[in-house]
């Protein structure tokens, strides 16, 4: 490459468009792809980590799955999990853009603290709410204590229930920042005249979301509950750090289990199994939420 | 009684100014043009009006009462803005009747009211439609009917003309005009073209810089004005200022004629011609004038009954009426009294 008439490569344009998707395209098959590959591969073997040769095992494995009420307690409350929190986060993440779009003195600290769940690893924050919750010297209790709501000190890790609770509010807490986020995007696209011309026409607060703030924002707020949804039912390190799924399996879900057999207990094939269990379900999901929320955009 | 009136008004956004002053009143059933350039103020006024604004000071009364403190909703006007902002996911319909079920009239009630307004706008075929399914014109009419439905004591229009073709244009303001005659309800029109203005408005208010220059009928603004903001913000071509001992002479373009058309009481230039443009069939003559004052390039607009053979590069007698002649003072720019 003399002359500075000749082509150079940031001429052409085809070629220079593989070289800087490259990386990326490695980075999805390295990390994405090929594991996914394995856990499918994994899920029809035999494979432990005391004996990793690959055998093939058919749907052995999916039937003892449905053979152990674990298992089946896992499921539900997956389910249960994922129903709950995405409501949560929705609303909640409604809740807080509404906050974030707002103009008021001192909103960067709002903003900020709004946004601090999201920040902060989840390793560290559950360990700060395992404290929080911890069944002798839960703040929380001493509240509730003070203000004369209990007698005596709740389990919140402990109990059944209350595990439930605490594995839920601990996501909600860290998913709605980013459904905020999200929807935050979509309240700002609203047109600010359109919201001003339900002002004029006499909308009230309780009107103006119900009959234009949410239906303009719905194909964003589908795309957030669609996240919030895929991040809970595949989610394990709340509940692993919280509960380890509970001495009865009480707070137990799949992404846990599939980690406490395959990982914790050896039996690769058989974790592979369950964490794959839902993902016909959750693709499925998936195009049935974005497929709406196009339709949506359309009219 | 539905008059609109602001007394001293004043709102600033931080540093700026955006209506340093404004006191004006409209008559019941009028129809009043804010017009000005962009940034003069007069979408902000409206909006104070409207109760979407909180003025920095002064008063907002409607039909006599101070408004400062209610809602928007609670003023009873309504408000057709520059996009229409139509609900783009309701149809006509439900757009139309929105301000009626927010009022909590009863269903068959408000369908009866909305059926009513989009008669009279000639509409009625749109009403299963959703706005992006409308043309630009359509769209404005829904946007008036919805306005219209509540029968509110007072209109407010934000440039409702500034999103239509050229054409289109021309046949919204006679409609808007000949609406606005049918329903008598008073009218705020905020525009920035001066054809909207003259051709709507009662009287025309001309704002610059937050602060009211002028009020009064199209005819006084144009014939009349009260500084050289004024004088040359209205009429196109502008009017021409000589400056002459400290004042300036202003003439309007159709007035300097050629010499042999002049009347009795006149005031004769020369002026060197140095362009023509030929424009719906009137001559716009471009050139210095000199023997007035100091020589100052003018144009002279010369109707097509004017045939005077006219060159670009030769210097003609001119005239002007005296009669037509305004004087400002060179320093402020106000209306001053013949010399």
């Amino acid at each position: 490459m003399t002359g500075g008439a000749r082509r150079t490569l940031a001429d052409r344009e085809g070629a220079l468009a593989w070289l800087f998707m490259l990386p990326s395209v490695i980075y999805i098959l390295a990390l994405v792809a090929v594991p996914f590959a394995l856990a499918v591969a994994l899920a029809f073997s035999d494979v432990t980590v005391g004996d990793p040769s690959f055998d093939w095992a058919g749907w052995a494995n999916f039937a003892r799955n449905f053979d152990d009420p674990v298992f089946w307690r896992a499921l539900g409350n997956t389910f249960l999990f994922t129903a709950v929190s995405m409501l949560l986060i929705v609303v909640f993440g409604k809740i807080l853009a509404n906050i974030l779009v707002a103009d008021f003195r001192g909103k960067w600290l709002i903003r900020f603290l709004v946004l601090l769940p999201w920040t902060t690893p989840v390793a560290l924050s559950a360990v700060a709410w395992l404290w929080l919750l911890d069944s002798i010297y839960s703040p929380i209790d001493w509240v509730l204590r003070r203000i004369g709501l209990i007698e005596g000190n709740l389990n919140w890790l402990g109990e059944p229930t209350l595990e439930m609770v605490s594995v839920i509010a601990v996501h909600v807490w860290r998913l709605t920042p980013l459904a905020a986020v999200i929807v935050m995007a979509g309240l700002v696209a609203i047109p600010r005249e359109i919201e001003e011309a339900a002002r004029m026409d006499g909308a009230g607060f309780w009107r103006r979301m119900f009959e234009v703030t949410i239906p303009l924002t719905l194909p964003v707020i589908a795309v957030a509950a669609l996240f919030g949804a895929i991040l809970t039912f595949t989610d394990m390190t709340v509940v692993y750090v919280l509960t380890r799924g509970g001495a009865t399996h009480s707070s137990e879900v799949l992404a846990s289990w599939a980690y406490i057999r395959g990982i914790s207990g050896g039996d690769v094939a058989q974790g592979a199994s369950i964490a794959l269990f839902l993902f016909p379900l959750l693709l499925a999901a998936a195009i049935a939420i974005l497929r709406a929320v196009r339709r949506m955009e359309v009219t | 009684m539905s008059t609109v009136e602001v007394r001293d008004l004043v709102k600033h956004y931080d540093k700026v100014r955006a209506v340093d002053g404004v006191s004006l009143r409209s008559a019941d059933g009028e129809y009043l043009v804010l017009l000005g350039p962009s940034g003069c103020g007069k979408t902000t006024l409206l909006r104070t009006i409207a109760g979407l604004e909180q003025p920095t000071s002064g008063q907002v009364l409607i039909g006599d009462q101070v408004v400062n403190d209610l809602p928007p909703r609670a003023r009873k006007i309504a408000m057709v803005f520059q996009s229409y902002a139509l609900y783009p996911h309701k149809t006509v319909l439900a757009n139309i009747v929105f301000p009626l079920k927010a009022e909590g009239m009863d269903k068959r009630a408000r369908e009866e009211r909305a059926r009513w307004a989009a008669g009279l706008l000639g509409i009625e075929h749109l009403l299963d439609r959703k706005p992006r399914q409308l043309s630009g014109g359509e769209r404005q009419r829904v946007a008036l009917a919805r306005a219209l439905v509540r029968q509110p004591r007072v209109f407010l229009l934000d440039e409702p003309l500034s999103n239509l073709d050229a054409k289109l244009r021309a046949s919204a303001r006679d409609e808007l005009k000949r609406f606005q005659q049918e329903i008598g309800t008073t009218t705020i029109y905020v525009t920035h073209d001066q054809t909207e203005a003259m051709g709507l408005g009662d009287r025309i208010a001309v704002l610059e810089s937050g602060t009211l220059r002028q009020i009064g009928r199209p005819i006084e603004v144009y014939d009349d004005p009260a500084d050289t903001f004024v004088a040359t913000f209205i009429g196109s071509p502008p009017m021409n200022l000589v400056p002459r001992d400290g004042r300036l002479v202003g003439f309007r373009p159709e007035h300097l004629l050629p010499l042999e058309l002049g009347a009795e009481d006149r005031v004769t230039l020369k002026l060197d011609v140095d362009r023509i443009e030929y424009l719906s069939g009137d001559r716009h003559v471009y050139g210095t004038a000199t023997g007035l004052g100091e020589p100052t390039r003018v144009i002279a607009r010369l109707p097509a009954t004017v045939l005077t053979p006219i060159e670009p590069g030769r210097t003609y007698d001119f005239s002007i009426r005296g009669e037509k002649l305004r004087y400002f003072d060179a320093a402020t720019g106000r209306r001053t009294d013949p010399p």
